[in-house]
């Protein structure tokens, strides 16, 4: 007999973990199947000040690290694969990795999302070599250099603070004349005496033959172009879903949003969306979670109501 | 694999007959991290010809700044004393990406 699934769950970022845990206490027999990090963007954030209930000082990669055990007490089964197709119609679902197939009863899409491009002259070129989009994996590099920020959301100053801790200078390169941040955060960056602010500029390219050297800006308002030293680049611009896989299958938005109901289901019956590759007005670890709780018990119900 | 360091990488790699692989990781990097086992193996199906090592950056920092690295993780093949072929950390999501760009090189030799 095949091994038919209750609950397969794609991602395995705080939405996945959760609705992994909800569904394996509930005794539903649950995988979840993550390509890369177990906490998906969680893994790779340094601190989290704003998890109702977090430990002081949490980290990402500790957070990350309960999740998935709270999970696995329960019984959520693993696998460290890439899905590659998804048949989501029908009563029993399949799912196609690359070297195996599964066979499930619901699927709870939590995929998650991917940083948004900077969108300058060079900037896949010199990635890794000087750019980059994440702060805990290459501050080390950028050890008394000079390291710019573009963005002015709370990654982007959240981050900041982090990369003053490694750099000489760290300089804020934000669109706008001020800042999206939360006012605490705000309020920290700007007390902080390494961290420095160009408002109403954007980069237009990213300059250097092996690594990166320097950035020229232009100031929206102006139009005036300038350049800026930069021995590091980081990129913190908002996420876009991780959702291609599900194009033409699947209710979305232009974006490629997931468009759910309050109980994350979506158009297809027994299948579900999770984290932040919903529509959803707020993308953090405590929504996600919540997602992926709901998203299980309504899961549970649907395979009750169906037997 | 061979582990580099600042004081052997001139000897190890850019003085080496064989081409060699080295992989540039950090204790912090998440990916790099769980990316070693299967690395390791690579390591063992493709070392004919091929000669595997690699640099942790955390202690290592300005070598690989020195050779161009300044984002985890990166993968370079170098023969002769120059980078033959890279891949940043952008193409790397899978073992399967730093299989093929190994196979890529592995088969012109």
């Amino acid at each position: 007999m095949e091994h038919i699934y209750d609950t397969i769950i794609i991602g395995g970022g705080p939405a996945g973990l959760s609705a992994g845990l909800y569904a394996s206490r509930s005794r539903m027999d649950t995988l979840i199947i993550e390509r890369a990090e177990f906490g998906g963007q969680v893994a790779t954030t340094n601190e989290i000040d704003n998890y109702p209930g977090s430990i002081e000082n949490c980290t990402g990669a500790s957070l990350s690290k309960r999740m998935k055990e709270q999970a696995e007490e329960f019984g959520t089964k693993f696998a460290s694969e890439e899905v590659l197709e998804v048949e989501l119609e029908g009563d029993i679902k399949v799912i196609k990795c690359k070297d195996k197939t599964y066979k499930t009863k619901t699927i709870i899409i939590a995929s998650g999302a991917s940083p948004r491009l900077g969108g300058f002259k060079n900037e896949t070129e010199l990635r890794g070599k000087g750019v980059s989009y994440c702060a805990t994996c290459d501050a080390d590099f950028f050890e008394d250099l000079d390291i710019a920020v573009i963005g002015g959301g709370d990654s982007a100053i959240s981050e900041a603070i982090y990369l003053a801790k490694f750099g000489k200078t760290v300089t804020v390169i934000h669109r706008r004349g001020e800042l999206r941040a939360v006012k605490s955060l705000q309020e920290k960056a700007f007390k902080n005496p390494k961290i420095k602010f160009i408002w109403n500029a954007v980069v237009e390219e990213a300059k250097g033959l092996e690594m990166l050297e320097s950035l020229v800006l232009k100031n929206v308002k102006t139009g005036e172009l300038s350049q800026l030293k930069a021995d590091g680049c980081f990129v913190f611009v908002g996420y876009l879903p991780i959702s291609e896989l599900y194009n033409d299958k699947i209710t979305m938005n232009k974006r490629g949003d997931v468009i759910t109901d309050e109980n994350m289901r979506t158009n297809i019956p027994g299948v579900y969306a999770a984290g932040d590759i919903r529509v959803k007005l707020l993308r953090q670890v405590i929504t996600a979670s919540a997602d992926g709780a709901i998203a299980a018990t309504d899961a549970e119900h649907y395979i009750e109501n169906k037997a | 694999m061979l582990e580099l360091t600042k004081d052997n990488f001139e000897e190890e790699v850019l003085k080496s007959e064989k081409p060699v692989f080295v992989d540039f990781w950090g204790e912090k990097c998440k990916a790099c991290l769980r990316l070693m086992p299967g690395v390791n193996e690579l390591s063992k199906k493709y070392s004919d010809k091929i000669k595997f090592a690699s640099l942790n950056i955390s202690m290592s920092r300005r070598t690989a700044i020195g050779q161009g690295v300044l984002g985890l993780p990166t993968m370079v093949i170098y023969s002769g004393a120059e980078k033959a072929a890279t891949i940043t950390p952008d193409k790397i999501s899978s073992l399967e990406d730093i299989e093929n760009f190994i196979k890529r090189y592995y088969n012109t030799l």
